[in-house]
C-alpha cells in the first residue's frame, strides 16, 4: 500500500487565496456592483462649520425629474449613533464640522442626484467655533455637544503604585511634550454601501464594508428602529480597512432611509474627496511624559497626562486610551505609574479607529522620551530598553500577565542585525562634521495587543465546518477579510488538522445569515481568535472522521490520521482509504453529522476591573524597529534608508503574508513619520487629495530587514500571537530618534516634513505645550 | 449642465481587449465611467478621479495611462486593454501567477492598476531592475503591502535581483 508522509502548510509561504480573481480583476467590490432598479444616493453637507440650522427647502429638489427620494433629519430614527450616542446620522438643529450631512437624495443617476442637492435651500445662525483642543477643555468654551456638561466626552484616569513619591527617588526627572497629527486610512476603496430593504418583507439587505457586522446588525437595528432578524449584512471584498470601518457612519442609514422611502436599491459611494473629509481620523494629541529614573538606568516613576482631539462626534475610536494607558504602564517595567488622557470635542474632523489605536501617539512620545532618559543617565539606547524591558512571565502593575513576551529578543536581534550601538556612537560622533547630509539611527518598540481585545462584553468568534461527499471542507467563519489573509491562514490551520491540501478548502465569512457570530476584525485579533475556533471545528471533525474509519477499518481511531486527503495509519503512514469514500459512506448514519461547530473565547471571564487593572488579552505582541535615516540639512528632506525590524509573532503561520503585514505597516508608519499630514484649517481639511495628502510611493521605499521571533505562545493558534497592528506603531518614534542623532535637534511634533525639519534646525519650532497660549 | 437637457453624445470605434467594439459616449464622460458603466468592465477601478492614485490605469496604445484622466471621446481609433483584457492572453499569465506567488496581492484594489502598470513597463523594459520597476510603479497607489511584494512580483517576470 502507498504511504503518505505528514505534511504541513504552518510557516509556508502560502499565497493569498484570493489573490488570483483579485490580480485578474474579476473580483467585485461594492462599488463594482449594481442591483436592478438600484438609485445613487448623494449627502448634502453643510457649507458652514459650527451653526444653528434655521431652516431647510427641499421642495425644489424633491420636483426634480428623475429624483426619487429626498431626506432630512425629520425623516430619520430619533437614534443617534456613536459610543456617546452623539452623531445623528442627518443633522436637523445645528451642524458641527465641515463633514455634517443634513439631507440626502436618491436620483435615478448622480447627475441628478447632484443636482438636486444643489437645490436645497438651507438657513444658518453660526455658531462660535473651536479647532483647538486645549480651549475646548476651558471653563466657558462654548459647548459643542449642548446636551453634555461640557466638551470633554472622554476620560481615562488610572494608576498603580505612587508615582509622586517613586519620583523623589529619582536622580533625573525627564519631561517632555508631544503633538501628534490629523492622518486618514486613505483606503485606495473608498467608502460605499448598496442598501436593499424590501418595502413587502421588511427585510433589509445591507452590502457593507464594515469590519464589525455581527455588532453593526445590532446598532443598525437601534439606529434604524427595525428588529435585527430582518437585518442581513453582506460584505464584499472590502478595499482596505485599517480600522475605518469599525462604526456605522451616517451614510449608512441614510442610505437605508433612502431606499426605505423610495422603495427601492439605494448605493452611496463616495468621491476620494468625501473619503478624505468625511471618514475618521487618527486622534491628534499632546502627550505629557514625566518620568524618573535613576543613575543606574532604573526607572522609578512615569505620569501620562495627554489630550486628544475628539472632533464634534464620538466613535469608538474614543476607547483608545485603553490602549495608550498599557503603554504607558505596562511596556517597560514601571513601578509606579499614574495615567491621565481626556478626549474633548472641538469643530474638526471626527476621529476614530485607526491600525494600532493610539498606540503609535503613546509610543511616539514613550519611546522619544525613553532615549532622553538614556542621553541623561548617559546610556546607550538600546542597554537602556535592556535594562528596564518586560521579560515572561511577568504581571506588571496593571496586572498584564506575559505568559510570553519576546521583548528583550527583539531587541537584541534588530540591535545587532543593524549594529546600532557602535552606528549611534559614530553618527554622535560626526554631528559636528561638515557634511550637510547627515546620518541618522533611532529605535523603537512597541508592545500591543496579540491575543485579541476584551473591550466588548464578548471577544469571541465562532465557526461552522462541514465536509462534502469528496473531502471538501467548508469553513463558515465569522471572522472578516479585509485583505489581510485571514481566509487563507485560517485554512492553513484546518489543513494542518484535516490533511486535506489548501484546494479542497472554501471560506464563507461574509454574510450575517450564515456565518456564526463574531466581534470583528479589529485589534489584531482575527488569526488568534478566529484560528482558534477553526482548529476547534477541524478538531471535532477530525475526531468524528477517524471514529468512523475506525469501525470501517477495525483499526482503533487513535492510531489512525488524516493526511493527503486520505485516512491512514498515524504511525506508517500506510493508506488506508480515501477520506472521499469514507465520506460517502457516512451518508445518514447515526453520529455522522459532517458539520461540526465550534468557538473560541479565551478567557471569558476575565476582564479589567473598574480601575483598569487586569488582562486586557490572552497574549501580547512585542517589536522592535531600527530605522537609519539621511538629513539634509539644508533642505530639511529626511530619507528613510533602512528598517530593521524585529517582531514577537509568537509563531510564523504564513512566512509570505506575515511579511506583506509587517512590510505594510512599516510603510504606513513611515507615512505617518514623514509624509502624510492632513490639514486642518479652521475645521476645514484642506488636503482632500493624494497630492496634497502625500502617501509614500514604491521610489520611497526604504530597504527592510525582518526577524521574527518566535516564542510559541501557549494560547495562540499553532503558537501564533496577532500582528496585523504592531508594524506601524513604532516608526514614526524610531524616525525622530534617528533624527536626533543625526542631528543632535529634538522634534517634538510629527510629521517629519521637510519645511518642519528645516525650520527645527534653525531653532524655529516651538516645543508644543499642554496649555494653550 | 440641466439633469434635463439631452446629454451631447458621440459615437467612437476603437479596440478594446483585443476586439472592436462601437460606443455612444457623453463628449464629457471619462473613460473610466465608460469603461465602468457602459461597458460592464469593473476590473479599472475608482481611487480618486484625479490621476493621483494609478487605480484605473490602462493600456492605451501600450502605453499605461488613467482613464480617469481621460475623455472617454479620446479612446477614437486608440488601441485599449484593460485588466480584463490581460486576463484574457495567457502571455500574461507569469504576470499574474507572480503577483499571487509573490504575494503582491493583500486587499486587491489597486492590483489592476498595478498589473496594468508593470504589463507597461515590462512590454519597454523586460528585463527591468528593481530601481527601473520602482519607478515603473510610481504612479501607483498601495495602501496594504508598503510595496515590496508588488516589486518582488515584477522582478520576478523580469529576472532580477537587484
Amino acid at each position: 500500500m502507498p504511504t503518505i508522509e505528514k505534511e504541513s502548510l504552518i510557516g509556508k509561504r502560502v499565497p493569498k487565496m484570493d489573490a488570483p480573481e483579485k490580480a485578474a480583476g474579476r473580483t467585485r467590490y461594492v462599488h463594482d456592483m449594481n442591483l436592478p432598479g438600484q438609485l445613487i444616493g448623494k449627502i448634502l453637507r453643510t457649507d458652514r462649520i459650527h451653526a444653528k440650522i434655521l431652516s431647510m427647502d427641499t421642495s425644489a429638489a424633491e420636483a426634480l425629474p428623475g429624483v426619487k427620494a429626498v431626506i432630512t433629519a425629520k425623516d430619520m430614527p430619533a437614534k443617534m449613533l456613536g459610543l456617546n450616542n452623539d452623531n445623528p446620522p442627518l443633522k436637523g438643529d445645528k451642524v458641527r464640522a465641515e463633514r455634517d450631512e443634513i439631507a440626502a437624495v436618491a436620483a435615478i443617476t448622480e447627475e441628478i442626484a447632484l443636482e438636486a442637492l444643489k437645490l436645497i435651500k438651507v438657513e444658518y445662525e453660526d455658531l462660535p467655533t473651536l479647532f483647538d483642543p486645549r480651549e475646548s477643555e476651558k471653563e466657558g468654551a462654548p459647548h459643542i455637544q449642548e446636551s453634555k456638561d461640557s466638551n470633554v466626552c472622554m476620560e481615562f484616569e488610572y494608576e498603580h503604585g505612587d508615582a509622586a513619591k517613586a519620583e523623589t527617588e529619582a536622580d533625573f526627572v525627564i519631561e517632555d511634550t508631544f503633538k501628534l497629527h490629523y492622518v486618514t486610512h486613505a483606503c485606495m476603496g473608498v467608502s460605499g454601501v448598496i442598501a436593499d430593504f424590501d418595502n413587502i418583507t421588511g427585510n433589509l439587505t445591507l452590502h457593507s464594508n464594515t469590519q464589525v457586522p455581527f455588532l453593526h446588525k445590532r446598532e443598525f437595528s437601534e439606529v434604524l428602529e427595525m428588529d435585527p432578524s430582518r437585518i442581513r449584512i453582506i460584505q464584499p471584498p472590502i478595499g482596505g480597512g485599517f480600522g475605518s470601518k469599525l462604526d456605522i457612519y451616517p451614510f449608512e442609514p441614510i442610505a437605508v432611509i433612502l431606499a426605505k422611502k423610495s422603495r427601492c436599491p439605494v448605493k452611496i459611494v463616495f468621491t476620494r474627496e468625501e473619503e478624505f473629509m468625511a471618514s475618521p481620523t487618527r486622534q491628534p494629541a499632546y502627550i505629557n511624559l514625566r518620568s524618573g529614573v535613576k543613575k543606574d538606568g532604573t526607572i522609578t516613576s512615569r505620569v501620562f497626562d495627554s489630550l486628544l482631539d475628539n472632533g464634534a462626534y464620538t466613535s469608538w475610536g474614543a476607547t483608545i486610551p485603553f490602549v495608550m494607558m498599557q503603554t504607558a504602564s505596562s511596556f517597560y517595567r514601571v513601578t509606579d505609574c499614574q495615567y491621565a488622557t481626556k478626549a474633548v470635542y472641538t469643530n474638526n474632523p471626527t476621529a476614530g479607529s485607526f491600525r494600532g489605536y493610539g498606540n503609535l501617539q503613546a509610543t511616539f512620545a514613550i519611546e522619544q522620551h525613553m532615549d532622553k532618559m538614556a542621553e541623561a543617565v548617559g546610556m546607550d539606547p538600546l542597554e537602556f530598553r535592556l535594562k528596564n524591558a518586560q521579560e515572561a512571565g511577568e504581571v506588571t502593575g496593571q496586572g498584564m500577565h506575559f505568559k510570553t513576551c519576546g521583548f528583550k529578543e527583539c531587541l537584541s536581534t534588530a540591535g545587532e542585525k543593524s549594529d546600532f550601538s557602535r552606528k549611534f556612537a559614530e553618527n554622535n560622533a560626526n554631528r559636528g562634521n561638515g557634511n550637510p547630509v547627515k546620518k541618522g539611527i533611532g529605535m523603537a518598540s512597541m508592545l500591543h495587543v496579540g491575543g485579541g481585545a476584551k473591550i466588548y462584553p464578548s471577544d469571541g468568534c465562532g465557526t461552522i465546518l462541514k465536509m462534502d461527499d469528496f473531502g471538501h471542507v467548508t469553513i463558515l467563519t465569522g471572522a472578516s477579510e479585509i485583505g489581510q489573509g485571514s481566509e487563507t491562514v485560517l485554512s492553513q490551520l484546518v489543513c494542518e488538522e484535516l490533511g486535506v491540501p489548501l484546494s479542497a478548502v472554501t471560506v464563507v465569512n461574509n454574510d450575517t445569515d450564515i456565518t456564526p457570530w463574531d466581534v470583528g476584525v479589529h485589534a489584531s485579533r482575527t488569526t488568534f481568535i478566529g484560528g482558534n475556533a477553526a482548529i476547534g471545528a477541524a478538531k471535532l471533525a477530525k475526531a468524528k472522521v477517524l471514529e468512523s474509519a475506525s469501525q470501517v477499518s477495525n483499526i482503533p481511531a487513535d492510531q489512525l490520521d488524516m493526511r493527503g486527503g486520505c485516512i491512514v495509519r498515524a504511525d506508517d503512514g500506510e493508506v488506508i482509504m480515501q477520506l472521499g469514500k469514507l465520506l460517502r459512506g457516512m451518508h445518514f448514519k447515526d453520529k455522522a453529522e459532517l458539520v461540526t461547530t465550534s468557538f473560541y473565547y479565551e478567557p471569558p471571564s476575565v476582564h479589567q476591573d473598574k480601575g483598569f487593572k487586569g488582562d486586557v488579552s490572552a497574549a501580547y505582541a512585542w517589536a522592535t524597529h531600527v530605522v537609519e535615516v539621511e538629513v539634509d540639512t539644508e533642505t530639511g528632506i529626511v530619507t528613510l534608508d533602512k528598517v530593521t525590524a524585529a517582531h514577537d509573532v509568537g509563531r510564523v503561520l504564513n512566512e509570505m503574508s506575515l511579511e506583506g503585514q509587517i512590510e505594510g505597516g512599516i510603510i504606513m508608519g513611515q507615512g505617518y513619520a514623514l509624509t502624510e499630514d492632513l490639514l486642518v484649517k479652521e475645521g476645514r481639511v484642506i488636503t482632500p487629495n493624494f497630492r496634497d495628502y502625500k502617501m509614500v510611493t514604491a521610489p520611497e521605499i526604504p530597504e527592510i530587514d525582518l526577524s521574527f521571533i518566535e516564542t510559541q505562545d501557549g494560547e495562540g493558534p499553532q503558537g501564533a500571537k496577532g500582528v496585523g497592528e504592531a508594524p506601524s506603531i513604532c516608526m514614526a518614534a524610531a524616525v525622530g530618534n534617528a533624527i536626533y542623532n543625526a542631528t543632535g535637534v529634538r522634534i517634538y511634533e510629527a510629521p517629519y516634513t521637510p519645511e518642519k525639519v528645516y525650520r527645527a534646525l534653525k531653532g524655529a519650532v516651538e516645543a508644543p505645550s499642554m496649555a494653550a497660549e | 449642465m440641466s439633469a434635463n437637457k439631452k446629454m451631447l453624445t458621440r459615437e467612437i470605434n476603437f479596440t478594446l481587449n483585443g476586439s472592436p467594439v462601437q460606443v455612444s459616449v457623453p463628449v464629457a464622460e471619462n473613460a473610466l465611467i465608460m469603461l465602468r458603466e457602459e461597458l460592464n468592465l469593473t476590473g479599472t477601478k475608482y481611487g480618486c478621479g484625479e490621476g493621483e492614485c494609478g487605480a484605473c490605469s490602462i493600456l492605451m496604445d501600450g502605453e499605461s495611462v488613467n482613464a480617469c484622466l481621460m475623455f472617454a471621446v479620446d479612446c477614437d481609433g486608440r488601441e485599449i486593454v484593460t485588466v480584463e483584457g490581460l486576463a484574457q492572453d495567457e502571455v500574461n499569465d507569469q504576470l499574474r501567477d507572480a503577483f499571487v506567488e509573490k504575494g503582491a496581492v493583500q486587499c486587491g484594489f489597486c492590483s489592476p492598476g498595478m498589473m496594468i502598470a508593470a504589463k507597461a513597463l515590462l512590454d519597454k523594459k523586460p528585463n527591468a531592475n528593481r530601481d527601473e520597476i520602482k519607478r515603473g510603479l510610481e504612479g501607483n497607489i498601495c495602501r496594504c503591502t508598503g510595496y515590496v511584494k508588488i516589486i518582488d512580483a515584477v522582478a520576478a517576470v523580469s529576472g532580477t535581483n537587484q
